[in-house]
């Protein structure tokens, strides 16, 4: 078995705002003790809609966000409390790729500057880190003259080749990707995932991929964690997930899924109700308002995720 | 066969930009017919959205030249005042905008907006148009409508608003319904209810619909009738079935395999269409495609025309004329 770089256990993040009257505060449970590990080279997938927790959980694992509680171990140590200080040489192999490739490059720095501004920040030479930019540049199908452009001489796919070059900058192992194929057009969408896939095989990284499009996420990862409201409902291989889904929210969320071929359609089945806010999360499963197959048990109970077959699922009701 | 609801011939439109005229639309020559949905499918820039608007007469830009014919009910709508055409735009003709959250106004409720959009089109009292608002409320779907009726926009979550909207666009049971990528800014559970919900509309008053999307998945749910478009043309047009069973232009092709697909198995690579879409500013001489088409040749350098059949069907490419190259 291949050698675990991350393990993250029953994390919850809860945030407070400034919402209620009289200065009371209310209470959004972001994230409610999530679970999961990960072995090096892989890819895990993380799907789900608007307020799932997904990019909470991104930002979680790579620390630009601290977990209220539960732990974060990394390579054998708990990074979940750990100060900026203390995080700042694991910056090194967490990389974090953002969805939108026009708002992460600075407007008024070179290419070659982006790119070489984590290494200058980790004490690379000059020269050293001039090499290394052109040789990235080139890694992610990049002009060499692209070096003295400025980010609004590119296109949206180019912009994120650049974005994943400077993450490439310091030999990372790990690596979060935030829907960071969601704002680009199919055509370069197709060319941007390739290009994680490439070098992937190439420098052995680890991928978390967090994203909502589910023909993207599957391409894409070895494992899917599916979530619902802060909570993963589902977790198991691609093949296991997409052929033979056990919880109904990753059911409907599959048959909801727009499909180019048509001859299927008849089993096409469309949940009821908007998604809850988190703010005031049903009792008991947090599902069960949407749920085909409630039953009243499931808005007192709160299901555990469990191991059933080959996959872990979050439901009262699949055995 | 059936009277063609809508009919737009040689539509162009071009902006003057500082760095030179955009072509944004090329000759761009359709029909629908009523009870047809047509998707317009295409990435960005291909000028899908900006030949719509120009149908509707939303371009106001004194540097916009707006060229062709665009006959609704057999009157050209381009030769319309202004005037003339609010009378038509949400009554006959209706749009729903992709971003729910930007298309209603904050301040007024939910009810206002409907009523507005009826009173300006009907003598009704605000008793009979309230009670009409509530009526369509239900008919899309959103629960306790008498209660919501009266709230504002933001106590409306995306997808609902979405319904609000499709509501007021089918209040005075417009005959064509525009709707430009009406489901991107929502969630994929949601997105199954609105175009479950556009479905049933359909059928109900035999509206038509064009839906402009570059989601080939609900192109694909909903339309019977598809129209391609690159760089501001058409590159191809079909029917729903024959497009994705047998596409003919490479981009159609290429844009279909480019598509991470849920029912089809897994493969390690995607296919990819080379290179960055074509800047409208810095086209290509001859078929703006071709500097990323994989079967292209020395007669591409020529603008390829559109070879269509009697149906309109059809694809602008060389390799149709001269039979199977590739």
């Amino acid at each position: 078995m291949s050698q675990e770089i991350l393990r993250v256990n029953n994390v919850s993040r809860i945030y407070e705002t400034s919402g209620g009257s009289f200065g009371r505060k209310n209470k959004v449970s972001a994230l409610d003790g999530v679970s999961f590990n990960l072995v090096h080279g892989e890819t895990l997938g993380i799907v789900g809609e608007s307020g799932c927790g997904k990019s909470t959980l991104g930002r979680i694992i790579s620390r630009l966000d601290t977990p209220t509680s539960g732990e974060i171990i990394y390579k054998g140590n708990d990074i979940a409390k750990k100060s900026l200080s203390a995080m700042r040489p694991l910056r090194k192999e967490i990389q974090f790729i953002f969805q939108d490739p026009y708002a992460s490059l600075n407007p008024r720095r070179q290419i070659g500057a982006i790119i070489e501004e984590p290494m200058r920040i980790h004490g690379m030479g000059k020269d050293e880190r001039r090499a290394r930019a052109h040789e990235l540049l080139e890694k992610v199908g990049l002009d060499k003259n692209s070096y003295e452009k400025y980010p609004h001489e590119f296109s949206g796919g180019q912009r994120q080749r650049v974005v994943i070059a400077r993450a490439l900058t310091l030999k990372p192992e790990l690596i979060i990707a935030d829907e960071p194929v969601s704002a680009l057009d199919v055509s370069i969408q197709a060319q941007v995932l390739n290009l994680f896939k490439e070098l992937q095989d190439e420098m052995k990284l680890t991928y978390i991929f967090v994203a909502h499009d589910l023909g993207v996420v599957r391409h894409i990862s070895d494992r899917i964690a599916v979530m619902y409201l802060g909570k993963i409902v589902e977790l198991g291989s691609v093949e296991e997930i997409y052929n033979n889904p056990q919880h109904p929210y990753t059911k409907a969320l599959l048959s909801a899924n727009p499909r180019i071929d048509q001859s299927a359609k008849s089993t096409r089945q469309i949940l009821t109700g908007d998604i809850p806010s988190p703010l005031n999360r049903p009792s008991g499963c947090s599902f069960h308002t949407r749920c085909p197959i409630a039953v009243p048990e499931c808005s007192t109970r709160e299901p555990e995720l469990r191991r059933i077959g080959a996959v872990d699922v979050a439901c009262n009701l699949v055995v | 066969m059936a009277e063609k609801l809508l009919e737009v011939k040689n539509l162009c439109v071009s902006f003057k930009t500082r760095k030179g005229v955009v072509r944004a639309v090329n000759n761009l020559s359709f029909s629908i017919n009523h009870g047809e949905v047509l998707g317009i499918v295409g990435e960005s820039g291909s000028g899908k959205s900006v030949s719509m608007s120009a149908v509707m007469g939303l371009i106001k830009d004194e540097n916009a030249e707006i060229t062709g014919e665009v006959f609704f009910n057999g009157e050209d709508l381009l030769k319309k005042s202004d005037e003339e055409l609010r009378a038509i735009r949400g009554k006959d003709i209706a749009m729903v905008f992709q971003d729910p959250m930007t298309a209603l106004t904050p301040v007024y409720t939910i009810g206002w907006h409907i009523r507005e959009q009826l009173q300006l089109h009907s003598d009704i009292s605000d008793k009979d148009a309230k009670a009409r608002a509530i009526e369509l409320l239900e008919e899309v779907g959103i629960p306790d409508p008498e209660k919501r009726v009266d709230q504002y926009p933001h106590e409306f979550s995306g997808g609902m608003r979405q319904r609000a909207i499709i509501a007021m666009a089918l209040s005075l049971n417009p005959k064509l319904l525009i709707a430009d990528e009406p489901t991107t800014a929502l969630d994929v559970t949601i997105q199954a209810q609105i175009l479950d919900l556009l479905e049933r509309l359909r059928k109900t008053y035999n509206s038509s619909i064009i839906i402009i999307t570059h989601d080939m998945g609900v192109v694909s749910e909903l339309s019977s009738e598809v129209l391609v478009m690159y760089a501001g043309r058409m590159v191809e047009r079909s029917t729903k079935s024959s497009l994705f069973a047998n596409p003919q232009h490479p981009y159609t092709k290429g844009l279909m395999n480019s598509v991470p697909r849920v029912d089809r198995a897994r493969t390690s690579r995607l296919e990819t269409i080379s290179g960055q879409p074509a800047s409208l500013l810095n086209l290509p001489s001859g078929c703006a495609f071709r500097n990323r088409c994989p079967s292209a040749h020395a007669a591409c350098t020529e603008q390829p025309t559109f070879i269509s059949d009697s149906n309109g069907y059809g694809a602008a490419c060389f390799l149709l004329t001269e039979g199977v190259r590739s």
